[in-house]
């Protein structure tokens, strides 16, 4: 009973701020001016294109972050516990820096006559074409969202016990086999809950492609952001593209959950 | 081939992080096909010279030899031993099945030898029908019957058990007890047993190392641990022991207790100071009249098989085991055989352990012991 008075509040904010507001988006995104109408989602087969950057940029941002970010994480969790926690905190101290200031920051690196072709001018090479590119973009989300996949890489690592690892040892693998046989799948919790934690920002995002991607990388989000507040004003068009990246991700996240339970519960031969 | 030598540590000295020495020029010889026991108190070394042989320590000087060739510096996925870890160290992503067949499937072994080898393993520990359930469900014996499948499956020279039944209860434990001294008989395997409970060292090793502080204090069977214990730490520590100051007045005649008693003891100088031990068992209780020594009992303890009586012998506490009922505050006298009298040298141990004046704290020092088997792993 006293458990259930002290999540009302709570629940009033919930539903006030998630289910209320998830209700108004799919409540425009089914509304234009006659009413109930279908338009505003059979619209969105045009953008298709933008539906397919987003996600192809997004899942390139999350492999890189991966590829990057699991050794990093690894290493961390292998040394002494108090350099540990100052590699992590050098890993959250971007963070707490503003978001804007961080990508401001890259586009002055980037620019054409930014601090990198500077550099390369200096030395005699050719400038290098960085700023408005693709690679720009996702250079930008890995760099803004690779911490969100070493931490929960980072957690899962440090809690894997060091005897499973001798025993594996003992058992006759090698440090290869070990990692790939006992490490990495025991990891797989948090594999996948570092792609989430990219993938999903990453798709959805808008800052990062209006600063570094220029006029030729618009994404979801900056689809999304026109529709509310830029040029193209249509709040139901923008609810309805909201809405299916809503359900896109749900779906991605679902077949994630899946390959994640099918490992754990299981176990069988990975490799 | 029975007596061969199997495996040998020579001078090893293991510290960590330059503190004082947990081994120092520690040497021992195990024999191929051995049940061998290291029994000592926590942080002995015991569970040290267990690591070290299964390859995750390396020595900081001396060597160890397997089969005659240095593995000193060998990585443990290269020794031909496997271990048993306390903590079981089951594979949680994997099920019965594919845990067993780990150590197979790293040496590439055709699936067809795997499964027979599984399913042999399986029938072997008793956990027939287990293979597909996953080890996170199982108890904590059908655990450590998974753990030792997995390490048999590898057909190892030699198996390496860490304290592997101090997380169990009291009755599996003595299940287990038998059953791993059957496995060991059946394969002919040698194994090197590390535990802190003198019962469990007794019933099954053929061999038992008496271990404190880095240092052996009595290798031998059983039987002779128990009989001839070395000095006053190996009477302390395997069983029940009275053991008090005497003086060897000459061959086969030593005094104690105010008292000049016949024994079976030679071999020390006229007049030297001894510890003698008698355990409770031995003492027989008569009438005050009648006895060599006269006590008053201070206590009675009904343990089921016989009473544990306390006895103050002028002022010092014996235990006297008995099936007979005594009554507190009743004078008795003592009768000791020449047989039951056991003489020891004075050795850095003497003195250390008094009488059973102060029973109950020595009660909850093994309690303590018991309790605190975590500690032994960072050893």
């Amino acid at each position: 009973m006293k458990a259930k008075g002290w999540a009302t509040p709570y629940i009033i904010w919930m539903a006030i701020f998630i289910v209320v507001p998830l209700f108004l988006v799919v409540y425009f995104a089914f509304t234009g001016e006659n009413g109930f109408t279908f338009a505003n989602i059979s619209k969105i087969g045009q953008y298709s294109n933008v539906f397919l950057r987003s996600i192809w940029m997004g899942a390139i941002a999350t492999v890189i972050s991966l590829l990057l970010g699991y050794p990093m994480a690894y290493m961390i969790a292998r040394i002494p516990a108090k350099r540990q926690s100052v590699m992590i905190m050098l890993i959250m101290l971007p963070m707490w820096m503003n978001f804007l200031l961080r990508t401001y920051a890259w586009m002055s690196l980037l620019e054409d006559t930014g601090l990198i072709n500077r550099l390369l001018q200096a030395v005699g090479l050719p400038q290098v074409h960085l700023i408005n590119t693709s690679g720009a973009v996702i250079l930008g989300m890995v760099y803004n969202y690779i911490p969100y996949m070493i931490l929960p890489l980072y957690s899962i690592l440090t809690k894997i016990d060091g005897s499973v690892i001798e025993a594996a040892q003992d058992l006759g693998a090698n440090g290869r086999k070990v990692f790939l046989r006992v490490i990495f799948p025991l990891s797989m919790p948090g594999v996948i809950s570092g792609i989430t934690m990219v993938f999903v920002p990453a798709v959805s995002t808008f800052i990062i492609s209006k600063m570094l991607g220029g006029g030729g990388n618009l994404l979801i989000g900056d689809l999304i952001d026109m529709q509310f507040l830029g040029s193209a004003y249509n709040p139901n068009l923008g609810s309805a593209i909201s809405l299916v990246l809503m359900v896109m991700i749900l779906i991605c996240m679902g077949i994630m959950n899946q390959f994640d339970d099918g490992e754990t519960m299981e176990g069988g031969m990975m490799i | 081939m029975e007596n061969n030598v199997l495996v040998s540590l020579e001078n090893v000295t293991v510290s960590f992080d330059g503190e004082t020495p947990v081994l120092k020029d520690f040497n021992l010889s195990i024999r191929d096909g051995e049940f061998v026991t290291l029994l000592g108190p926590s942080g002995c070394g015991k569970t040290t010279i267990l690591r070290s042989i299964g390859g995750f320590i390396t020595p900081d000087s001396g060597d160890i030899y397997f089969n005659g060739v240095k593995i000193t510096d060998l990585p443990p996925h290269k020794r031909n031993v496997n271990t048993i870890f306390q903590r079981y160290a089951l594979f949680p992503h994997l099920n019965v099945y594919e845990n067993v067949a780990f150590g197979m499937r790293i040496k590439n072994k055709s699936e067809k030898e795997i499964n027979e080898t599984v399913h042999k393993m399986l029938e072997l520990v008793d956990l027939k029908g287990y293979a597909k359930r996953g080890v996170g469900k199982l108890s904590g014996g059908q655990q450590q019957r998974v753990a030792i499948a997995r390490a048999l499956a590898n057909d190892p020279k030699m198996l390496l058990l860490d304290e592997p039944l101090s997380a169990l209860d009291m009755k599996l434990r003595k299940d287990m007890q038998s059953e791993l001294k059957k496995i060991q008989q059946t394969t002919g395997i040698t194994f090197l047993f590390v535990t802190h409970d003198q019962q469990e060292a007794l019933s099954m090793s053929d061999t038992v190392v008496v271990m404190d502080k880095g240092v052996i204090q009595q290798i031998g069977t059983p039987e002779d641990i128990y009989n001839e214990p070395k000095n006053a730490f190996v009477a302390d520590f395997i069983g029940e022991s009275n053991i008090l100051d005497g003086l060897m007045l000459e061959d086969y005649v030593v005094s104690f207790a105010g008292a000049t008693f016949k024994c079976l003891d030679k071999g020390f100088e006229k007049r030297e100071p001894v510890d003698v031990v008698i355990r409770p068992e031995d003492v027989k209780v008569t009438e005050a009249a009648k006895g060599m020594l006269r006590g008053v009992v201070t206590s009675l303890n009904f343990q089921g098989v016989h009473y544990e009586i306390i006895v103050d012998v002028k002022g010092f506490k014996w235990m006297i085991q008995s099936t007979d009922f005594e009554e507190v505050g009743k004078e008795i006298g003592i009768i000791l055989d020449p047989d039951d009298i056991h003489v020891m040298k004075k050795s850095e141990y003497s003195g250390m352990f008094g009488d059973y004046s102060t029973f109950s704290d020595e009660m909850e020092e093994d309690i303590n012991a018991a309790s605190s088997v975590d500690g032994e792993a960072e050893e």
